[in-house]
Order: C-alpha cells, then structure tokens, then sequence
C-alpha cells in the first residue's frame, strides 16, 4: 500500500499528468506502436501520421501510472514535427529529461515511452515497405 | 473544504489529549525508571499505569503487555521468540499468505535459517480457513501466526476458531492485532492467543512504540539483549512518553469503541455502496460483513491505482492502492493477488481507511470527486476500445 506520491513527481511531469497532450487514437493512422510494460503490467499505445517522412501528428492512450502519463504526452509532443529518423534518435533519457527528470523507480516508464515510439515507427516503416513491394 | 485524510490504517495522527499526557515525560519528569530517585521513580509508577491501560483495552494481566518500538518489532519478537526457544521441539510454522510484511519478511528470514514455513492461501474474500490450519499442522509446527484483520483489504480472520485448533495440537498461536486493537473490542482470553501484537500509531497514539502480549507460561526467547528492563525480556530504557502516550491512546479509545465503530461503519458503507453504483466496472475486495468498520476497499477495472491516487491528491484526498506502479518492488499488492484477483484487478484498487475525524461531507466529497477521475483516467485508458460500453 502506498499513498501520497504526487511530491515524488517534478512540476513538469504533474503538469503533464493533469494536462495530458494528444490524448487519444487518430483514424487511420500511418503506424501504431502497441507496448507492455514488462515491469509493472501498465500499457501504451501511440499513433502516428507521417507525411513526406515527416511526423505531422502523434496520439496516445496510455494505462500506468504518472509517470507513464507524462512520458506519453511528452514523447507525443518531442516527436511532432520530426522526420522519422530524427524521431528515432529521442530516448528515454530524452523524455524524462524534458520532463524535468523522473524518479528513479519511474525510469522504467519513460522507456516504455520510447518503445511505444519506435514499436509505432516500425509499424508505419512495415507499412511503408509492404506498400512499395505492391507496386 | 481542507484536505481529507482517508488513510488511517496507514498511521493516525496523535490524539490533543495524549499529546498533552505526554509532553511532561520529556523535560520535567525525565527520570530513567530503572533510577531509583524519585525522578526513576515516578516514571516507573507511570510505565506500570500504562501498562494497566494496555492491558485493559485487551483483557489481559498487566505482567502480560512488553512494551516495543512499535508492531514491527512486536511481530519479530513473538515470531523469532517462540522460534528460538522452541527449536528442540520443531522448526515448522504456519502463516497466511496475506500477513503484513512484519510476519511474512520474519518468516521468511526464519526460511532461510533452517525453519519451514507454510503460508497457507485464504479465500476470495480473505479468510482463512481454520480446517486448513488444522491440515498444515505437523508433528513438527511450533508456531501459527495469523492476523486479526487484514491493513489492506480488512478482512477479520476467525481467530477464535483457529486458536481452537492451535490449542488442541499445543501449539503456540501468535495473531497481529495491529489493525484491529481499539477499533474492534477484543479479549486475549476469548480469542484464545499466546501472542498479540498493537501499535500505538494506529489508535492515536505516538510512532514508535507497540507492545506484545504475552500469556504467562509462554516459552519466548528474549528479544532485546541488555539491562532487565521488561522482565528482562526487552532490554533498553524505556520510551517514557511513548509509554506514557500509548496508554492514554489506549484508554481514550476503549472508552468510545462501540459509538466509533457504528459511526464508522455507517460511513464505510454510505462510501462503499456510493462507489459501487457510481462507478461501473468497480467491486469490493475483502469480506462484505467480517471486516474492519474503517476500512473500505474497492478495485476499479481500467484505471490505475497510482493515477488515481495522484488525482485524488490533486483534490485534497490522501487514500492508498496496492497498484504495482506506487509500490517499491513494482508487485501489486501480495493481499489482492492471494485473494484471487488479477495483476489488472490489483492495479486498479483503491483503500480508503476512515478514522475518528472523517466526517460524512468528506465521504460525500470522495464520492463526488471519484466518478469524474476514473472516467477521465478511463477515456485514455488503451484497455477500453470502445467507451461506450462504459
Ligand atoms: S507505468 Fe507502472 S510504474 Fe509507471
């Protein structure tokens, strides 16, 4: 049992559990990335569209704790706007530093982060290559 | 409205008034009661009021109560003790699956030292069945611990029937009344123990200090190794005003249990049923009547419990979750899982403990606020494809 944990969290990361950004699934997104947790049991799921290999949008829905809500709304927004290659490059570290840093039990959450962004990148490059075999 | 406290199985705050019988024990009467001036004393005269008071909260002989740091160490010294000083005759004993980790991290120490343990599983509704005792017992058990009510789920176990079976087999019966001293009335003879363990935290008196109940005639090894304080059972001077304090904790209580416990009860329900009709997807964890009077707990399918306790708090409201994500090791909660509920199950509970200052607005304002954050942690939750249905 365990209570109290909002003061374990930097102001950034509350910021982003209260707001969370990009919330939701896009319709017919160009990759989805669909991860667990290994450590704890929660879930992440991102949706991406790219256009010209460039991000243009980014959602999330996400199970866990505040932790894994923050990092999803911020990996969400770091990779907008980026090319996928450039979206590659984000780590965890990358994330829970823009966040202001996370807790050291919570570093595990920020890497589920990354990996809902690269499981979603595989997928639209799977795509992409399934695409390109069609023609 | 002020902030809402909804965790008092947690620890509770300290009573005014044994606050006030306590300060004195600190600077003016100080003595060291194994002293003989007067200053010794009146601190002993004072030690052995408390002890009086203990063990009138538990219908025991005051010689019976040895006053500890606290509950931890109370289950250490009853589970350690009896294995020490018992272990020509057998190095097996037997515990439940849902025991506070002061039982179950001793035991398993006590694993590693050459003892068998069985931790015997309870029910969905956490209960442990006294037959099932009766079965674990071997020529070789020395000792069985179980708790008087669950901390997480709050569970009353029938103590009184598996002393029965203890008894019958001679073996030593310990239960840790942590949870249940001051808020259920209890009587060590009618619950037929050997051992007891309380903390003083949990009944509005000071952390650390605790006592263990021990019946006269019980073959314990000594915990504390030192001066002949407690019997010699215990050494190291004693905590005076931690003493003191607990004792008037004690005294305080008793006086208002039945009163305290109907009007918690009245409020534990009114929060359980507003949270089942309110929120869908949501169910009891624990026994629907044999359970403490402060105690609700609740799982609540697709949305995390450290989400919702960080959103509660975000309100004002401190409660607890046997989530994996707040806990240390990243396990849900030992208890959940042992009755039967799934890791998601687990992930999703929430406990509420009620105490002497919660008042019905503050239920009302929980069952206010929980609906709306359990619907917004559930619109971003993957596991609900379709809302909908929600
Ligand atoms: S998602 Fe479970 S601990 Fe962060």
């Amino acid at each position: 049992m365990s209570s109290n944990v909002a003061s374990l969290y930097s102001e950034k990361v509350m910021d982003h559990f209260r707001n969370p950004r990009n919330v939701g699934e896009i319709a017919n997104p160009d990759g989805i990335g669909h991860v667990g947790n290994p450590t704890c049991g929660d879930i992440m799921e991102l949706y991406i569209k790219v256009n010209d290999d460039i991000i243009t949008n980014a959602k999330f829905k996400t199970f866990g704790c505040g932790a894994a809500i923050a990092t999803s709304s911020m990996v969400t927004e770091l990779v907008k706007g980026k090319s996928i290659k450039e979206a590659l490059e984000i780590s965890n570290q990358a994330v829970a530093e823009a966040l202001g840093g996370l807790p050291p039990i919570k570093m595990h959450c920020s890497i589920l982060a990354e990996e809902a962004l690269k499981s979603a990148i595989d997928d639209y490059s799977a795509k992409k290559k399934m695409l390109e075999e069609q023609r | 409205m002020g902030r809402i406290y909804l965790d008092y199985a947690a620890t509770t705050p300290t009573h005014p008034d044994v606050l006030k019988a306590m300060l004195p024990y600190f600077n003016e009467d100080f003595g060291n009661p194994s002293t003989i001036c007067s200053y010794g004393q009146e601190a002993k005269g004072e030690i052995g009021n408390a002890r009086t008071q203990i063990a009138n909260l538990i219908g025991s002989r005051d010689e019976e109560i040895i006053f500890t740091s606290g509950g931890t160490e109370a289950d250490n010294f009853a589970i350690k003790g009896i294995a020490f000083a018992n272990e020509s005759k057998g190095n097996h004993i037997i515990t439940s699956s849902i025991e506070h980790p002061a039982v179950l991290e001793t035991c398993r120490f006590l694993q590693k030292n050459g003892f068998n343990i069985s931790f015997i599983p309870v029910d969905k509704q956490g209960l442990v069945d006294p037959d099932g005792v009766r079965k674990a017992i071997t020529k070789n058990t020395i000792l069985i611990s179980i708790m008087h009510a669950n901390n997480e789920i709050g569970t009353i176990e029938p103590i009184a029937e598996i002393s029965k079976v203890a008894k019958k087999a001679g073996v030593y019966f310990h239960t840790d009344a942590i949870q249940t001293a001051g808020h259920i009335p209890i009587d060590v003879n009618e619950l037929g123990v050997d051992l007891l363990s309380i903390s003083a935290h949990k009944l509005y008196g000071p952390k650390g200090i605790g006592a263990l109940y021990i019946k006269k005639g019980t073959s314990l090894a000594t915990f504390m190794h030192g001066g002949e304080q407690e019997q010699g059972r215990r050494a190291g001077t004693e905590n005076v005003p931690g003493i003191v304090g607990f004792g008037k904790a004690a005294e305080l209580i008793q006086q208002e249990i039945d009163d305290e416990s109907k009007r918690l009860i009245y409020l534990r329900d009114l929060l359980l049923t507003g949270i089942l009709e309110r929120i869908n997807h949501s169910r009891l964890n624990g026994h629907p009547t044999m359970r403490l009077p402060n105690n609700a707990n609740i799982s609540i399918d697709f949305a995390e419990g450290e989400s919702m306790i960080l959103n509660l708090d975000l309100e004002g409201i401190c409660a607890a979750t046997g989530s994996a994500c707040s806990s240390r090791n990243l396990e849900p909660s030992h208890v959940l899982l042992a009755t039967g509920l799934s890791q998601e199950q687990a992930h999703g509970s929430l406990r509420f403990s009620l105490g002497k200052w919660t008042t019905e607005d503050e239920i009302k304002r929980v069952l206010d606020v929980l609906p709306r954050i359990v619907a917004r942690l559930r619109a971003m939750s993957p596991l609900l494809k379709n809302q909908s249905k929600i």
